[in-house]
């Protein structure tokens, strides 16, 4: 059984209902059972996979488009509970996490929030499930911090479309079966859901990744792919429309990453308490106290910034300039915490016997997708000052 | 069919117990959960529902304090969230330390009252007094049969077939129902609470039972950690330490004698 204990350095678990608390804990223990102490993470990081047989058991757990309404086979969650299984995902690693936020934020929201009823009939249910899977093609190889600048056409065609173009970066990509894809047509950018099987359409893998290696990237290409009037999401007016299901994500995001803070945090602070040097435990030491501390605190307050977050959000109060402003910290956070772990455990640090370095490595992708921490400097910049300094 | 799961809210065996006013445990910062036993009685109870069909239903039972760590209500909760269908709750502010024949004289009373009952099950122990006998007690109150440490259970025909580890062997015994059945960790496979149950286990009923605590007699005076295990002694390496090791066995730890 895992040993993990979560910090609360600010009893933040009294704010929680009962069975948010619960929600977590379940998440918690499905995590530390079927990812951790399985080690099944390991297995996959090295390998460079995704455990596609957790698709469905995400499914069965509930884990997978929690915030839609049960109708659709969801289960119709606060904003606050998908945070909180989101930070026990990413607890366990930065891909399953990225996965579920993938299926949920960019792909059944979008369904949901811009499909039309048949649409929504015919997809939400099966990806609630994990039988379906989704990825989302917006970023481009040319152009990933502005997405105005696409390249990617679709062109009217009888009462369908032709859609050509690639998309890069593309999270469950090569695993997908529908493919919610971002392209200009003569009426400007919409949305259309692609499957993935159709003529024209393929997505290959790319290679080499020192991060998120337990999650699929890949890139899709479509060549002269000829769609039906279906594959329109008919409600989605430009590229707003997008940018909705990125916020979405990046709440997510938010949250998952203090995931990865407590889990590093975690082991690092019972590394120091059991090593000796100097015939002292490392805890003992003022220089490793000073970066514990530190660790600790930036923890803290990305805890109490996800959490403030979330019930702005359940409140319907939360703007994108909130999301932003966390998503930026909370990924900072992240990544100078598992630096510091990693420093933390010396040599072990850096075998996967240990989990530090691979959420170091996961941290790094996670940094910069979903709007890099550069653009969120810009959304907050322009939030204060009213220049849109991305705009030039 | 009418299932009955007893559950008891339990530290969590990851927790750093201390002890409290000598004979208690302190429940400061410790988290409680479902007891680990008890989890798979429930989620036997569950597969046993499924399997039965319509009209089948599971209750999931517990005598204890709702102040604090140690709420029974939230371990009902937790059993709800695994898929129990209501609960029942008989409040015990002082239950820390209960005698286990009054905690099972509530049990026996809270079952009776509800009418029929097909089987009630139960985990082996609670991991934190480690009693092991309300289980028993509850069979004897009920006048049912007992078995305990059950790794398998089917039931069919009014009837319980129970396997049962055995020191070295494993048994198999045929119950009439109703009866009552305490568990290993074996019996079922773990069930995690998934998403839409413990949703829904805000909305599913517990009902409180009142109860008058007797005093039968029974006081836990002392709760302390084991003792230090005496540290090893090394007295040798290979053949030529025997004889040595011979005498300290014999002479000093009194172990040998012819």
């Amino acid at each position: 059984m895992s040993e993990f204990v979560g910090l609360d350095f600010f009893d933040l678990d009294d704010m929680l209902s009962d069975e948010e608390r619960a929600i977590r804990d379940s998440a918690r223990d499905w995590v530390d059972r079927e990812l951790i102490d399985s080690r099944l993470i390991e297995e996959h990081h090295r390998a460079g996979t995704f455990p596609k047989e957790l698709a469905t058991q995400l499914g069965e757990m509930g884990y997978l488009g929690v915030t839609l309404p049960e109708e659709y086979g969801c289960a119709g969650l606060s904003y606050s509970g998908y945070g909180l299984i989101m930070q026990e995902l990413e607890r366990g690693d930065s891909g399953l996490r990225s996965f579920c936020s993938v299926q949920s934020s960019l792909c059944m929201f979008p369904i949901f929030t811009f499909g039309s009823e048949e649409q929504k009939q015919r997809y939400l249910p099966k990806m609630a499930t994990g039988e379906v899977i989704g990825c989302f093609g917006l970023s481009e190889p040319d152009h990933g911090s502005d997405p105005s600048g696409m390249e990617t056409k679709a062109t009217p065609d009888g009462d369908g479309w032709v859609l050509n173009g690639t998309k890069r970066w593309i999270t469950n990509g090569s695993i997908a079966d529908i493919a919610i894809v971002w392209a200009r047509t003569p009426d400007g950018i919409r949305g259309f859901i692609v499957p993935t099987d159709t003529p024209g359409f393929s997505a290959p893998l790319i290679p080499g990744k020192f991060s998120l290696r337990a999650s699929v990237t890949s890139e899709l290409i479509m060549e002269d792919v000829k769609l039906g009037p279906e594959a329109l999401l008919p409600e989605t007016t430009g590229l707003k429309s997008a940018l909705m299901c990125l916020s979405s994500a990046r709440y997510g995001i938010a949250w998952g990453v203090v995931g990865s803070m407590m889990a590093v945090f975690d082991e690092a602070l019972r590394y120091l308490q059991s090593r000796t040097q100097f015939d002292k435990p490392l805890a003992s030491f003022q220089l490793m106290q000073r970066k514990l501390v530190h660790m600790h605190t930036e923890l803290t307050k990305a805890q109490l910034v996800s959490y403030h977050l979330g019930r702005l959000k359940d409140k319907g109060e939360c703007k994108h300039y909130h999301v932003s402003f966390a998503k930026r910290n909370n990924c900072w956070a992240a990544r100078e915490i598992a630096k510091l772990g990693r420093e933390l455990l010396g040599a072990n640090g850096v075998c996967d016997e240990y989990q530090v370095m691979r959420h170091l490595m996961n941290i790094e992708s996670v940094y910069t997708y979903e709007g890099t921490h550069e653009i969120h400097t810009l959304v907050l910049g322009e939030h204060l000052t009213g220049f849109p300094a991305y705009r030039g | 069919m009418r299932i009955f799961v007893c559950v008891k809210a339990v530290p969590d065996t990851a927790a750093r117990i201390k002890v409290k006013d000598g004979a208690s445990i302190d429940p400061s910062g410790v988290k409680f959960v479902l007891g680990p036993y008890d989890a798979r009685a429930v989620a036997k109870a569950i597969s046993l529902k499924e399997a039965a069909g319509d009209g089948a239903e599971v209750i999931a039972i517990s005598a204890g304090g709702t102040k604090g760590e140690r709420d029974a209500k939230k371990r009902i909760k937790d059993a709800l969230a695994l898929g129990a269908d209501r609960g029942i709750l008989i409040p015990d502010e002082a239950s820390e330390n209960r005698d286990p024949l009054e905690v099972a004289k509530a049990l026996a009373a809270a079952i009776k009252a509800e009418g029929e009952h097909s089987l009630v099950l139960l985990g082996r122990t609670a991991v934190d007094d480690q009693a092991m006998s309300v289980g028993p007690m509850l069979g004897a109150l009920l006048g049912a049969p007992c078995v305990t440490d059950a790794v398998g259970l089917e039931v069919a025909d009014g009837k319980a077939t129970v396997t049962r580890a055995a020191e070295g062997r494993q048994q198999t015994v045929e119950l009439t129902l109703p009866a009552v059945v305490s568990g290993q960790r074996d019996l079922a496979e773990e069930k995690y609470p998934k998403l839409k149950e413990i949703l829904k286990a805000g909305k599913k009923k517990i009902a409180t039972f009142e109860h008058t605590w007797g005093d039968s007699g029974y006081t836990v005076t002392a709760l302390e950690p084991p003792p230090e295990p005496v540290a090893g002694k090394i007295v040798g390496e290979g053949p030529d330490a025997v004889p040595e090791l011979f005498n300290l066995l014999q002479n000093e730890a009194k172990k040998l004698s012819f």
